[in-house]
């Protein structure tokens, strides 16, 4: 889920904030998660697919061929760009970026270029209990590259061409440049991550290159209101990542200054297991990719009642979520933040919560959805992250979950007896009653079977009765301990107790 | 197109065939005669009437198909080294729609390397001959569709005209030449030059054959988002032969200095023929035609210098084995020997034309002079149902007489490029020849006029006997095609 900064960055960023002040503006690209590709038919996942499997004349740019728009990458664009609270003209447009690669099948990649989609909005997110906002300069619609595979096999290098990914909806966010130190940097694109997956548009997986963040970056003394030479970071392939490369480039760039150097601007890589940027290419000008707009597609006109059905059609946002957590389910602010951060995490939650419906009241409602973010965010959590498995990936369903506590709350497991029962669960995917049933696992509650025990245990420790019956109060304690171990832990103490204190009355 | 009860579509096909074989040595309009499955359409044909399927008019027609329209299995090369040897993996609508229609595809025609030129001298293969005269060339770029219906090779062909690449070569060699409006029929499968521009248009002898062709490849395709979704109208339904009260414009502007005097006399006739029959001459102006080609030779190298980028030696056609290494050396590589000079110099204008610091000065411009240009035909057509001029300055020239000069040879496309740049339809049909060489008149229409213009033509070709007359070299012997008349 959230990620945090490593103490390392933290002081790191200590040493940068005294007389440096960081200037940084992020581009994300995300895929969107239509069924097919931007301008032709073919499926958009391409995971797992054998290389060149999934493309045609029209995305491999076979001469002849047209592009017609994905109505749905559109609709996504603009819900997007609505989540961000942008602006959005009536009238926007596809143009052409000129320049040669092998992965780029056309010899230009469709995309827009002075009237995108969207423009003109903001993104806020939580820094130090204070909401930041970040402004959104456009949002914009284009074709996702192929890939390029470099082989080197006895010292005969081959490049192999992979256009699985090429014509892939690709919808890119360009911020301002509001960021002001590298932890706001991960922060803003954890916030736009959780935005994009709530709406459904993105898979926001970093580690697949299905979201991506490119970085500019840039110091300036305090004080100062001109912006710094900025430079250009790529290659972070996670949240962790990109806090770490900036902090690493705002050093950087921090002590060419304090060593008399001019910044030059270029294009530099993270390289991840090194922990620094290095130089990829100096620009000198800026690339001239000689847009114009694309003739075979006809401009975008983009209604009003159009806008107005797709914002109708959102999901609710984290936000929005957050606050309904804290006022529906009586969450505390802290859970409601934890389990909205991510969607999958808030759908989980809620699931669980709705098969134990109908409740009685309120009050046995939020008691219920009090257990279930304890035991997701608690037991379930821990083992996820140990494991590093996804929440939608994991053998524990809200069903099993919502069992489980079924079982805690009748009375027929003990919570650490829970504790058990999910780890197997968790292991095998088999459902809380089953592994009750098949392995005996239950609570001990018939008064006479437990009247017996406890009679063993009186007979057993005279000295521990005649204790309590001096008034030793924590022999009560000592002699329900012996009530458990002869019953292997499944006594039920809330019959227990009120059994032993009778019989010890009795004399 | 032809009444077919008494020939089967093996013997129409057989005949033309024949033709092929005989006057191909002199003409070369085609780059890749498909005789086999000619034949066999053409026997499948007969075995649909045979069983008294319905068929439509087109069914069993021999047609030729210019070499830049893709053709599924078939080579198609776009008269190019680029793709001298490439098959398209898919037919273009077009071909689809003929299929459909039962037509018989004869084969690819000669061209300018992918439809640029207005000679056909500029194919990477061979140039094409004007049938009327062999010294001569056919006009381009659909040169060899031109040169096929001319000589009898072919009953109709289709072209493609993004600047008069259908008009220009069928005012040459005495066929009807339709630029449809942009819009009008599906550019999905057409290899693209310049896409605002580029419009599939056909070739035939007369009228009535244009509107059998039209209705046939017409009509919108979910696979070209600019064809546009506007219902097809019964082109022959159009072929009234009563134009009286039509009214037809006469634009100043394109009668100017630099027209041949056979020219402007053809033109001139034809204008007394169209008020002979009743219709109401006038004259009007078109105050931007000037600025046309300045506009034409921004907007369409810089379309074409996109277009092209996809020709790189990766995934198709033509590939220079560079061993360097370097990958972006082997597409430069393989561009540098796969263009012929003249796509080579387009894509640098175009190029130059799109680089950033000139973009507003040329691109930008161009378009403005383009939406002047769309003002003044909608000014004209406020006025009038479709307005006259010539197709071209002159008539055939010789070959070799205008490959030196690229610009005198863009001239000759001075009053065809308007009506590209402005989307709207256009028609050249045969007028009174010039000494001894076709003339082609040009009437221009509206967007969506076409019945408009093939009733005119028509009617004009009801009393006038120009569009029949064939050249020498596709008379020499009999043929079935003579025959069945
Ligand atoms: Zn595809």
């Amino acid at each position: 889920m959230t990620t945090t900064a490593t103490p390392e960055t933290e002081t790191m960023m200590t040493a940068i904030s005294a007389d440096y002040e960081v200037v940084i503006g992020l581009e994300v690209h995300s895929q969107l998660l239509t069924a097919s590709k931007m301008f032709c038919r073919c499926p958009a996942n391409y995971a797992h697919a054998a290389p060149n499997s999934h493309c045609c004349p029209i995305c491999m740019g076979f001469p002849g061929v047209l592009p017609v728009i994905n109505h749905q990458a559109v609709e996504y664009t603009i819900m997007t760009a609505l989540a961000l609270n942008c602006e959005i003209p009536e009238f926007s447009k596809f143009d052409r970026k000129n320049y040669f690669y092998p992965d780029l099948p056309k010899g230009y990649q469709i995309s827009q270029y002075d009237i995108p989609l969207s423009r003109n909005g903001y993104l806020t997110f939580t820094l130090n209990g204070q909401e930041k906002r970040v402004g959104i300069t456009r949002v914009h619609l284009e074709e996702d590259t192929g890939r390029l595979i470099h082989l080197s096999e006895g010292g005969d290098p081959r490049t192999l061409v992979d256009l699985n990914r090429a014509g892939v909806p690709l919808m890119e966010i360009v911020s301002e440049p509001d960021m002001r130190s590298p932890e706001e940097a991960r922060l803003y694109m954890e916030k736009l991550r959780s935005i994009l997956v709530y709406l459904g548009v993105s898979s926001g997986k970093m580690e697949e290159a299905a979201l991506r963040c490119d970085a500019n970056i840039s110091v300036r003394q305090r004080g100062e209101t001109k912006f710094g030479v900025k430079t250009e970071i790529k290659n972070m392939n996670s949240f962790r990542a990109v806090e770490r490369a900036l902090t690493y480039e705002a050093r950087r760039q921090i002590e060419e200054l304090q060593a008399g150097r001019r910044i030059v601007q270029a294009t530099r890589g993270w390289v991840e297991e090194r922990g620094i940027t290095v130089l990829q290419r100096v620009k000198e000008d800026a690339d001239d990719y000689r847009y114009f707009p694309e003739p075979d597609l006809p401009p975008l006109v983009v209604s009003r009642a159009w806008v107005a059905e797709i914002r109708e059609r959102m999901p609710e946002l984290p936000d929005a979520k957050r606050t309904r957590f804290v006022a529906q389910y009586g969450l505390s602010a802290y859970d409601a933040d934890q389990l909205t951060a991510d969607r999958a995490w808030a759908d989980f939650f809620e699931q669980t919560l709705k098969i134990g419906q109908p409740y009685a009241d309120d009050a046995a409602m939020q008691a219920r959805a009090k257990a279930v973010a304890n035991w997701e965010l608690g037991d379930l959590r821990a083992r996820l992250n140990t494991d590093a498995i996804d929440i939608t990936a994991n053998k524990i369903t809200p069903e099993s979950l919502a069992e489980l506590i079924t079982l805690i709350e009748r009375g027929t497991i003990s919570g650490k007896q829970a504790k058990e029962v999910l780890e197997k669960a968790y292991a095998s995917g088999e459902r809380p009653d089953a592994i009750v049933a098949r392995e005996g696992i239950s609570q001990l509650s018939d008064a006479g079977e437990l009247e017996g025990i406890v009679e063993e245990v009186i007979a057993a420790n005279p000295k521990a009765v005649e204790d309590y019956r001096a008034g030793k109060a924590a022999s009560l304690q000592f002699l329900m301990g012996q009530v458990m171990k002869r019953s292997k832990g499944r006594a039920r103490p809330d019959i227990v107790t009120p059994l032993l204190e009778k019989r010890l009355q009795q004399a | 197109m032809l009444r077919l009860r008494e020939i089967s579509s093996m013997e129409l096909t057989r005949a033309h065939l024949d033709r092929i074989e005989q006057v191909e040595g002199s003409v070369r309009a085609f780059v890749t005669v498909t005789e086999d499955e000619a034949m066999r359409e053409a026997e499948h044909v007969d075995q649909l009437r045979r069983e008294g399927a319905k068929l439509g008019p087109l069914a069993g027609i021999p047609i030729a198909i210019k070499d830049v329209l893709c053709t599924k299995g078939i080579v198609t090369t776009c008269s190019s080294r680029m793709l001298e040897h490439f098959k398209p993996p898919f037919d273009a609508t077009v071909i689809k729609k003929l299929r459909a229609a039962h037509a018989i595809m004869l084969g690819k025609t000669n061209m300018d390397e992918f439809a640029m030129g207005s000679s056909t001298e500029n194919s990477a293969f061979f140039p094409t001959r004007n049938p009327w005269d062999l010294e001569r060339v056919p006009g381009g770029s659909s040169g060899g569709s031109a040169a096929a219906v001319a000589a009898g090779e072919a009953m109709a062909s289709l072209g493609s005209d993004t600047g008069g690449s259908v008009r220009q070569p069928g005012a040459l060699t005495n066929t009807v030449a339709l630029k449809p409006t942009y819009g009008r029929v599906s550019r999905f499968g057409l290899i693209a030059f310049a896409s605002s521009l580029d419009q599939i248009g056909p070739f035939t002898r007369n009228a009535q054959d244009a509107a059998l062709m039209m209705q046939t490849i017409s009509g919108h395709d979910p696979l070209d988002s600019t064809a546009m979704n506007e219902t097809v109208p019964d082109y022959a339904a159009a072929l009234t032969g009563d134009i009286k009260g039509m009214r037809i414009g006469v634009p100043k502007e394109y009668f100017v200095e630099g027209i041949e005097p056979g020219v402007r006399a053809s033109v001139d006739a034809a204008i007394k023929q169209f008020e002979a029959l009743g219709a109401e001459i006038g004259e009007c102006s078109l105050p931007h035609t000037k600025y046309g080609i300045a506009a034409y030779y921004i907007i369409a190298p810089a379309e074409c210098s996109a277009n092209l980028a996809r020709y790189d030696g990766v995934r198709y056609g033509f590939s220079a084995r560079d061993t360097s290494g370097d990958i972006i050396a082997a597409m430069s590589e393989t561009r540098e020997q796969g263009f012929g000079a003249e796509v080579k110099r387009r894509i640098m204008l175009g190029t130059y034309a799109l680089s950033s610091g000139y973009y507003d000065a040329y691109y930008l411009k161009a378009e403005k002079v383009r939406t002047l240009i769309k003002q003044d035909f909608d000014a004209a057509f406020g006025r009038f149902d479709a307005l006259i001029c010539p197709t071209t300055p002159g008539v055939a020239f010789k070959l070799g007489a205008k490959t030196a000069d690229p610009y005198t040879m863009y001239l000759n496309d001075v009053f065809t490029i308007p009506a590209n740049l402005a989307g709207i339809c256009g028609v050249s049909f045969p007028g009174e020849f010039s000494e001894g060489l076709p003339v082609g008149v040009q009437l221009l229409g509206p967007a969506f006029g076409e019945p408009t213009l093939l009733r005119l033509v028509d009617a004009f070709q009801r009393v006038t006997d120009y569009h029949t007359r064939m050249p020498e070299v596709a008379t020499k012997r009999k043929s079935a095609a003579r025959k069945r008349r």
